[in-house]
């Protein structure tokens, strides 16, 4: 049946199938696979059924592994199950996967395939996911298309079914999980063709059933166990006949055909590529190339990995192959080859005589593409190539400059067989104008065509505030296949113009190309406005500019900011790819689509912004040479680091690629304070301090998220030497005869505002202005930029000479957390600053996967930084699920090497001055002058040791800053302590061990997205609960009370700061496990992130967030340790929830479930109230018994 | 005998002169059928606001928009909706709720901002079932350069556009800052209006003295406002052809009754139903029955305008004399 083709992703492409053969779906989110849970958990939540009619049922689970036992479950039950997943989620799956495929267990698990972290986590795509589950017993297939991606779900689904064997469906993350392509969509009839009833019907009745009871899953001893697992093997053996009947069928219904092994090239080719996955097409483009060249080579793109098929394998290879190069994109480090290279050698090695090539082929191997490195045709030219020399590497890189172990093939970078009918464009935009999501609807628009194809790839920014976009669309007359970035466009642009000033936008400008730029003002005087580079290049390559002021045009329109209809309109009208008024009308037709649920008023607007966009763009005559005098800004200053200026530079400029492997550190340690050299100045209004009204509070930096409100005190020097900084006489209680100067950093704010907010102080003659008031940056750049740099060479105030239980004192202290890329308004950061202003010089942090850790710690620079004396947070990510034990660890670790410092200083102690080593063995450390008195000791000791050349002493020299107390803080989100890591972080609590555990309680996974976690309350919206979560949030804080030696705080910092504060010096005094909850506001609430400080208030004063806190020590005798901080609830949930969309949203799209789950949600805040109150009285422990011991 | 309390409002024939006028109250459906209950002739639904469906799908927008295809692995940070009754839905599936839940004429509210939306909202709540249509017309009008002479002549447009486009009676609600009122009145009439509400309040913007800020504050009428539009009613009684709803103040039955004398076609309430509840409905058309009765009234019809500019005893008190009036009789008491 022939089909409309539709314009989806690969994740899209495949949740397709995946949802409409299954009937029970278990999902866990995690980047680049959440799209296809998503998509599943949205589908079953409208009711759209499955190809058998059926509703399929979704359950989010706490983690991969629990979605894998639920997939097993629902197997062992005999539902159609199915799960999505990728990497570690993957690695996590592991266990219940041997289980599965142990019981011959039908299913298919959907892989958007990406990199198992090692030295460092990459969210991007390779096979070392998939490679590492190899051994489980799985049937894998590659799928190397968005097109495939669709078809080979179908296939895995319909071969599981036929054999048994579970299968691993898996395809490229992002560069196939994201990529935006035209494809024909395969129908229910099809689908129920390939899934035939009896099969499911055999499935079902293999399922456990206590009518015909059966026992699965029985503890075997030596004398059977091998046996029974050489018992499946026949099933194994049939996979590859069943997979390519499933294929030949396929190929029937649908017209589209498929191998397990699969060659492309010279029917006589003498040296050919083995691939497999997305990596294929660039191969197949380069032997195309080579092969009009007269050149015998061709590719063999690998369907069926496992179970290898050895004759099928052989078969596909033309017989006069004489050198093989395979490609594998993983590494396994120690092996003699990667996996795909030993299954070559292997099945040559194996192959029945006579099918073989004529002549047994060299072989070598080779590594591309690890998470998502490009992998070009010229790369692929560049195998080719190394095949036809006469000593070619045996294991090489390509893709790289490995000047180290010199394993790296070079490739021509002017090899780019790029079709002359296709037409290529890249955008630069902002995330929030809208860039990325307006070049999907082009994509989609160019695919409306019956006679055009198009393609779209989106790469994203390392920051989340004032993140850039960067889209490559590909569009022509015929299937585009190109998995690889563009690098000559006929057409850029630049959706805004500061970009021009920091980044070199043309730098993959075609010659003759065209050039719309996003640019305020009158047409007539871009040009002079534009850095010299961009001159110049727009000259060299006789490039046409065109102009359009989109945020007027968009304004004008009642838009906003939103420019991205009226750049998406003057795309078309240039590009030509339709005819103007066709295209016009083709985005008209597609705001209709895509807007119309979201208002009349949306659409509305959008069409005048089309009917303006063009009248507003206009040609820039260019001159035959430059006249600028500005040139682009140097990505770092020229005083930063010498790694910072060989290594950091060229991240950030985006030309990482040309990195040496010798320029990388070996083990992934970097150093931090890395933040402060990245000067992205995204903000357009920069908060600016009046000295004359300000209180000296301390709010402003207490609550800025990225650290770039920054207070500091110097003494009063009656004019003389005062720093060149506004400044006014300091009014704390400390400190006299001092100055306090407060200061925005204006190239690392992002204006988010939300200083500006919490400002209690205002001038009597007009309220409006506060003592920080946000003025444009371009009116005070200049001499803010000054200001910064005079107040940074100010002197830090001694840690012990300020009140660190105040707010406005522990605002006097360093950050050591600075200029994260987190959103703008994060709620969580400023925790994170205050953490480092109170303990940053001693403390070491264990951080879970998540927001945090990749604001935290996502090249190409990091916020975690240091002191002038260089002490700082020493950081480290593991994974997601185990933040609690790595946590637990590290206090383990640093405990020992205390230990033996005290030992041997215990040992040493008669051959030490005085008193020192008695001293340094009973310090107590009960405040900052304490701590500042054990590092002098610490000196001391170091030179009372130097020179000493017994073991002992050169022990105890590498070991004596130990004796200064380490604060470990075990930092995560809510997804990790109430979901994945929560059976951690339970067993770390139990412990007993002196840990801080700090949660960043977004109530949601920010990171990826907004999906449901346990802390999502209840009535609220998120993905994975799409109708309001119908139960309520787990309480962390009372689960860990029970324990009864936790310290538990729950704190909202622009609720009550000081009960904050407080609480973090409380929580790292506590000489054992601490358990802080702290609420933050995020994006995925839905609320204006300037005022996130007065949401957390009003989550307060209704009692949706008490404060509270619980103090073990507090808890022998007669005292209470349970105290609540905040009074009772004044106003109703409901007041609250009007404000955030996250519930105001369910009061819109289904009005009676909304009422309905607010009630519930009231009551669940007065009946936890309830019984706080009562848990004010109660003794914890039994007066007696305590007296008694 | 028992009075006669039917009154005829836009060409509609009512039960008795006692409507609920637009506000909260009426949305709920509960609500609405115990006012029913209680006696209450008709109600008018609570307003439409273009300004307000503008703004709701513009956060909509931006809330999907915000933080969208921005980071690679949180590409957007809410659910698609199946549906989120964007823009009018919602209201218009309530009132055709409204409609069929009670057997009195439901009268839809409109306040509108552009030309285009006061035509299309009027058309949708006529499609909806309501009876008739208030278009609810208020607004500030801070720019000096913008002439009371413009600002009237666009309201004319506006009626004359609305009333082409649909066939259900057409009210017009509105304050009372207009110098000519009178004149506006008639010309209003003469576009197409069926019916003049007088008058609408506003939610003036109030100072919060803890906080120092300016928040809106809408607080419930006191009897004492009926006095204005009894005056405007009284006045235009008999001068223009549409009928007259008379609103703000409507506390007691006394009031109604003076309403009804001065030359109201019904009175309008709200506050008083806030304050004691529907039931309150009952109280009013009783009390106003009692003092018919009492009075020897056979039906409203003969006690509309009895007291109107043109058939009171006295009606220059109705005019300016009438301040003095009040002043003359306040000082008879004093020492």
């Amino acid at each position: 049946m022939t089909r409309r083709p539709v314009t989806v992703d690969g994740n899209e492409a495949c949740a397709s199938i995946a949802y409409r053969v299954n009937e029970v779906i278990a999902i866990y989110p995690i980047t680049p696979a959440s799209p296809m849970g998503e998509l599943a958990d949205a589908w079953s939540n409208a009711g759209r059924v499955n190809a058998f009619g059926v509703v399929p049922r979704v359950i989010e689970m706490q983690s991969e592994g629990g979605a894998a036992g639920a997939v097993h479950g629902a197997l062992q039950a005999g539902a159609l199950t199915t799960t999505f997943t990728a990497s570690q989620g993957l690695l996590l799956m592991l266990p219940n996967m041997f289980k599965i495929a142990g019981e011959l267990t039908p299913t298919v698990f959907h892989i958007a395939a990406r990199t198992v972290a090692t030295h460092a986590l990459s969210i991007f795509g390779d096979h070392s996911d998939v490679n590492a589950v190899r051994s489980s017993g799985w049937a894998m297939l590659a799928s190397s298309s968005v097109q495939e991606a669709h078809d080979m779900a179908l296939v895995a689904h319909a071969a599981t079914l036929r054999s048994r064997v579970p299968f691993l469906h898996f395809f490229d993350g992002f560069r196939t999980s994201h990529e935006v392509a035209k494809i024909s969509v395969v129908g229910d009839d099809d689908i129920r063709a390939m899934i035939a009833p009896e099969l499911v019907r055999a499935h079902r009745e293999r399922g456990l059933d206590p009518d015909a009871p059966v026992l699965r899953g029985s503890a075997q001893n030596p004398d059977v166990f091998f046996q029974a697992r050489e018992a499946a093997s026949p099933f194994y053996d049939a996979v590859p006949s069943i997979t390519a009947e499933a294929m030949a069928e396929f190929a029937t219904r649908t017209g589209r055909r498929y191998e397990l092994f699969e060659y492309h090239g010279h029917p006589d080719a003498e040296r050919v590529i083995v691939i497999m996955g997305s990596g294929r097409d660039a191969a197949h483009h380069a032997a195309d190339v080579l092969v009009d060249r007269g050149e015998r080579v061709g590719v063999v793109t690998v369907r069926l990995y496992r179970p290898f098929d050895t004759e099928a394998f052989v078969n596909a290879l033309p017989r006069t192959t004489t050198a093989i190069a395979v490609l594998d994109r993983t590494k396994e480090p120690g092996a003699v080859g990667e996996p795909l290279y030993q299954d070559v050698l292997a099945a040559l090695s194996e192959a029945t005589p006579g099918t073989a090539p004529a002549v047994r082929p060299s072989v070598i191997g080779g590594r591309y593409g690890l998470a998502s490195k490009e992998f070009t045709p010229a790369m692929a030219a560049a195998v080719f190539a190394e095949l036809a020399v006469d000593t070619p590497k045996r294991h090489f890189t390509i893709g790289i400059t490995d000047d180290v172990s010199h394993s790296s093939l070079r490739w021509d970078r002017g090899f780019r067989p790029e079709p002359a009918d296709e037409t290529r464009a890249i955008f630069y935009g902002l995330g929030s104008d809208g860039t990325v999501g307006a070049n999907k609807n082009s994509v989609r628009i160019i695919n409306e065509e019956p006679d055009l194809y198009a393609q779209g790839y989106f790469v994203y920014d390392s920051r989340k505030a004032g993140a850039m976009t960067t889209s490559h669309l590909r569009f022509g007359p015929r299937l585009i296949r190109a998995p690889y970035l563009i690098d000559q466009a006929e057409f850029v642009a630049c959706h805004q113009f500061e970009f021009l000033s920091r980044l070199d936008v043309l730098e993959h400008a075609a010659p003759g190309g065209t050039f719309l730029l996003n640019a305020s003002g009158p047409p007539e005087r871009v040009w002079d406005a534009l850095p010299l580079e961009v001159q110049s290049t727009i000259i060299d390559r006789q490039l046409r500019v065109y102009v359009v002021d989109a945020h007027r045009v968009a304004e004008e329109a009642g838009l906003g900011g939103r420019i991205n209809t009226v750049m998406q309109t003057c795309f078309f009208a240039l590009a030509e790819v339709l005819p103007r008024a066709v295209a016009l009308e083709r985005i008209r037709e597609a705001i209709r689509g895509t807007y119309g649920k979201r208002g009349e008023s949306i659409v509305r607007k959008n069409l005048a912004a089309v009917d303006a966009a063009v009248d507003g763009m206009h040609e820039v005559p260019v001159p035959s040479n430059p006249t600028a005098t500005r040139r682009r800004r140097p990505a770092v200053p020229d005083t930063a680091p010498d790694f910072v200026q060989r290594v950091t530079r060229l991240m950030i400029e985006g030309r990482g690629d040309l990195l040496p492997v010798s320029a990388m550190p070996v083990d992934g340690t970097f150093p931090t304070g890395t933040a402060r050299y990245e000067k992205r100045g995204i903000a357009r209004e920069l908060p600016i301090w009046d000295p004359e009204i300000c209180i000296d509070c301390g709010l402003c930096a207490l609550v800025c998220p990225h650290a770039a409100i920054r207070t500091k005190v110097f003494p009063d020097g009656n004019g003389n030497g005062r720093p060149a900084v506004p400044s006014k006489p300091f009014s704390g209680r400390v400190l006299p005869e001092h100055r306090l100067s407060i200061q925005v950093a204006p190239d690392d704010c992002t204006g988010c505002g939300v200083c500006v907010d919490v400002c209690p102080a205002h001038r009597k003659e007009a309220v409006r202005h506060k003592a920080i008031n946000m003025l444009p940056r371009a009116d005070v750049l200049t001499r803010e930029r000054a200001q910064y740099d005079a107040f940074l060479d100010i002197p830090e105030i001694a840690r012990r000479d300020v009140p660190l239980a105040t707010i406005q004192g522990s605002q006097l202290l360093e950050p050591l957390f600075e200029y994260s890329g987190a959103c703008a308004g994060c709620g969580e950061t400023p925790y994170l600053k205050l953490l480092t202003q109170l303990f940053g010089d001693r403390i070491v942090v264990a951080n879970a996967t998540g927001c945090s850790s990749i604001f935290g710690g996502n090249l190409p620079t990091t916020p975690w930084s240091c002191d002038r004396a260089g002490r700082g947070p020493a950081w480290a990510n593991s994974l997601f699920e185990d933040n609690g034990e790595f946590g637990l660890g590290l206090r383990l670790g640093i405990d020992h090497k205390a230990k033996v410092a005290r030992e041997r200083l215990s040992r040493l102690a008669p051959e030490l001055p005085g008193t020192l080593a008695s001293e340094l063995l009973t310090a107590s450390f009960d405040d900052e002058a304490d701590l500042a008195r054990q590092r002098e000791r610490v000196e001391q000791l170091r030179h009372a040791l130097a020179g000493r050349d017994t073991p002992d002493a050169a022990e105890l020299l590498t070991l004596a800053d130990q004796l200064v107390p380490r604060s470990v803080w075990i930092v995560g989100g809510d997804g990790w302590a109430y979901d994945i890591g929560f059976g951690g972080l339970d067993h770390v609590l139990a412990s007993g061990e002196n840990v801080n555990v700090l949660v960043l309680d977004t109530e949601v996974y920010s990171n990826t997205g907004g999906q449901a976690s346990k802390s999502t309350p209840r009535a609220a919206v998120a993905k994975f609960a799409a109708g309001g979560k119908p139960i309520g949030k787990k309480d962390l804080g009372m689960l860990a009370m029970a324990y009864g030696n936790v310290y538990v705080a729950q704190i909202a910092i622009g609720a009550n700061p000081k009960q904050a504060v407080r609480s973090f010096l409380d929580a790292a005094a506590y000489p054992g496990p601490s358990l802080l909850i702290a609420y933050c506001q995020c994006i995925a609430h839905g609320l204006d992130m300037t005022k996130g400080m007065e949401h957390q208030k009003a989550a307060v004063e209704t009692g949706y967030w008490p404060l509270y806190h619980f103090d073990p020590r507090r808890a022998s005798g007669t005292d209470h340790p349970f105290r609540v901080d905040s009074r009772a609830p004044k106003r109703r949930f409901e007041e609250f929830a009007a404000t955030e969309a996250r519930f105001a949203m369910l009061r819109r799209s289904d009005p009676e479930r909304a009422a309905e789950l607010f009630a519930l949600a009231q009551r669940d805040i007065d009946v936890r109230w309830h019984l706080y109150e009562q848990m004010v009285g109660v003794e914890r422990s039994i007066p007696d018994s305590e007296t008694a011991s | 005998m028992t009075p006669d309390l039917r009154t005829g409002y836009l060409g509609l024939t009512l039960k008795n002169p006692v409507v609920i006028s637009a506000c909260p109250l009426t949305e709920r459906i509960d609500t609405l059928q115990k006012l029913e209950e209680h006696g209450a002739a008709a109600a008018v639904f609570p307003s439409l606001f273009e300004e307000q469906i503008e703004r709701e799908e513009m956060e909509l927008h931006g809330l999907y928009e915000t933080g969208a295809e921005t980071y690679g692995e949180s590409l957007s940070y809410f659910p698609d909706m199946v549906d989120y009754n964007a823009g009018s839905t919602n209201y218009l599936r309530m009132l055709e709720l409204a409609v069929q839940s009670v057997g009195i004429p439901i009268i839809g509210s409109l306040n509108g901002v552009s030309r285009g939306g006061w035509v299309r909202f009027a058309r949708s709540i006529e499609d909806a079932g309501a009876a008739a249509l208030e278009l609810n017309v208020y607004g500030i009008f801070p720019d000096p350069a913008r002439t009371a002479a413009d600002v009237e002549a666009e309201l004319v447009d506006l009626v004359t556009a609305v009333r082409e486009r649909i066939s259900i009676p057409l009210a017009v609600k509105l304050p009372p800052f207009f110098t000519a009122f009178a004149n506006l009145a008639t010309r209003l009439a003469d576009a197409g209006a069926d019916g003049l509400v007088l008058f609408n309040r506003f939610v003036h913007a109030d100072i919060d003295l803890d906080t120092l800020r300016v928040a809106p504050n809408l607080v419930l009428s006191e009897p004492f406002e009926s006095r204005l539009p009894l005056m405007w009613v009284a006045l235009l009684r008999g001068r223009v052809s549409a009928s007259l709803a008379a609103t703000s103040g409507v506390h007691a039955p006394a009031d109604v009754v003076k309403l009804l004398l001065s030359g109201a076609d019904v009175t309008m309430t709200a506050s008083a139903i806030y304050r004691r509840g529907p039931e309150h409905v009952r109280t009013l058309v009783s009390g106003l029955s009692a003092w018919m009765t009492e009075n020897e009234y056979d039906s409203v019809e003969q006690m509309k305008g009895s007291l109107s500019h043109a058939h009171a005893p006295d009606p220059g008190v109705f005019e300016r004399v009438g301040y003095m009036r009040t002043l003359a009789s306040f000082s008879r008491w004093m020492p």
